[in-house]
C-alpha cells in the first residue's frame, strides 16, 4: 500500500495526519496556533468551558474551518455532566465527533471505566462518533467498540506525565483486537514515544503537552508530526525480524585474504 | 429579575430573549451554546426564546484543552 491512500478514517471522515493535539496548556494562543500549524494535525481538541465575557476567543486563533475541533469532557467525573457537555459543544461545533473523557479522580486523571462505558452508550445512541478515552484494559476496548465507539483512545501513561508507553504488551493486545482506530491518547512524552506507539500499529497519537510543555513547542510540533509519519510507515513497511544472533550484511564471498 | 447565569446569581431589567441577553454580555452568537434551566437552547431559536425570572442559564464557549 502506498502511503499516499493511507487514511485514517473517524466519524465517517478521510484524514490524512494520524496526530491529533491539544489546545490546552501553551502559553499563549499565537504560540499554540503555530505549533499547531507546524504539527499537521487536522483534528484538534478544545474543552468547553463557562463562557468569559469579551476578550479574544480560541476561535481567533484557530480556525474552526480549517481544523475539525474535537471537543472534550475534561473535568467531568460522571457520565451524565459528560453527556451534559458533549451535547453543549456539538450544539456549538455543529459537529458530532467528541472526545469522551470521564476521569476517576483528581490525583491520578485516570479514566473512570464504569461512567465512560455508561456515556458512551448514551452518546452513541444519539448520534454521536465517540472517541473515548480509555484505560489500557483489554476487555474495556471491547466493551467501548460493542457500545458503538467510533475510537477507543487507552493511555500510554497518566494525562500531562510524559512518562511513554508505559505497558506496551497491554496496548498490542487492544491494538490486535480492536475494528475500530486505537488511539493512544495521554502520557506521550517525546517524538519516540509517538513513533513506537504508531510503530505498534496505533491508528493515530493524540497528544497535548508534549508539545506545549517543550522548550519550543513549535520545533517538538514538527518532530511528532515527523515521529507519527515515521512510526506508520514502517508499521506499513512491516519490520524485519529480530534475531539472537549476528548477520553479516556484507558477502563472505570475494573477501580479500 | 433575577436569573442564575454560568451559576452566579444576574440582574436584568425584566424578560428577555436569549439573543438580547447574549448582546448584554458581548458574547458572540456564533461562539457559545446555550442552556436553558438544563435544555439545550438551539441557535436558531435565541430571537424567541424567553429568559424569565428565576431561569437558569449557562453560556459556555470553546478554550483550549487536551
Amino acid at each position: 500500500m502506498g502511503m499516499g491512500e493511507d487514511f485514517l478514517v473517524l466519524g465517517g471522515k478521510k484524514f490524512s495526519s494520524r496526530l491529533l493535539v491539544g489546545t490546552g496548556k501553551y502559553r499563549n494562543m499565537g504560540e499554540c496556533a503555530s505549533a499547531i500549524e507546524e504539527s499537521g494535525a487536522e483534528i484538534v481538541t478544545v474543552a468547553v468551558r463557562r463562557a468569559e465575557i469579551a476578550g479574544p476567543q480560541l476561535e481567533d486563533f484557530i480556525d474552526p474551518k480549517k481544523y475539525t475541533f474535537l471537543p472534550n469532557s475534561a473535568g467531568c467525573y460522571m457520565a451524565e455532566e459528560a453527556v451534559r457537555t458533549l451535547k453543549l459543544a456539538r450544539e456549538m461545533g455543529g459537529w458530532n465527533m467528541v472526545k469522551l473523557e470521564i476521569i476517576g479522580d483528581r490525583e491520578t486523571l485516570l479514566p473512570n471505566m464504569p461512567e465512560t462505558l455508561k456515556a458512551a452508550e448514551i452518546l452513541a445512541r444519539e448520534g454521536f462518533a465517540v472517541m473515548a478515552y480509555s484505560d489500557d484494559d483489554l476487555n474495556m476496548a471491547g466493551r467501548l467498540e460493542d457500545a458503538g465507539c467510533a475510537a477507543v483512545m487507552p493511555l500510554a501513561a497518566p494525562i500531562g506525565s510524559g512518562l511513554g508507553i508505559l505497558r506496551p504488551e497491554k496496548l498490542q493486545k487492544i491494538i490486535a483486537q480492536a475494528k475500530i482506530p486505537v488511539l493512544v491518547d495521554a502520557g506521550i512524552g517525546t517524538a519516540s514515544d509517538a513513533c513506537i506507539a504508531m510503530e505498534m500499529g496505533c491508528a493515530g497519537v493524540l497528544l497535548n503537552t508534549a508539545i506545549a510543555e517543550a522548550k519550543n513547542p513549535v520545533l517538538m510540533a514538527r518532530a511528532m508530526r515527523q515521529a507519527v509519519e515515521s512510526g506508520r510507515a514502517a508499521h506499513l513497511a512491516g519490520r524485519m525480524k529480530k534475531s539472537a544472533m549476528a548477520a553479516a550484511s556484507s558477502p563472505i564471498a570475494g573477501i580479500m585474504n | 429579575m433575577e436569573i442564575i447565569l454560568n451559576g452566579n446569581k444576574y440582574n436584568l431589567d425584566g424578560s428577555c430573549s436569549v439573543a438580547a441577553l447574549v448582546t448584554e454580555l458581548g458574547l458572540d452568537g456564533r461562539k457559545i451554546a446555550v442552556e436553558k434551566n438544563l435544555e439545550i437552547v438551539s441557535r436558531s431559536h435565541y430571537g424567541t426564546e424567553e429568559v424569565q425570572s428565576g431561569d437558569c442559564i449557562e453560556i459556555v464557549n470553546f478554550i483550549g484543552g487536551g
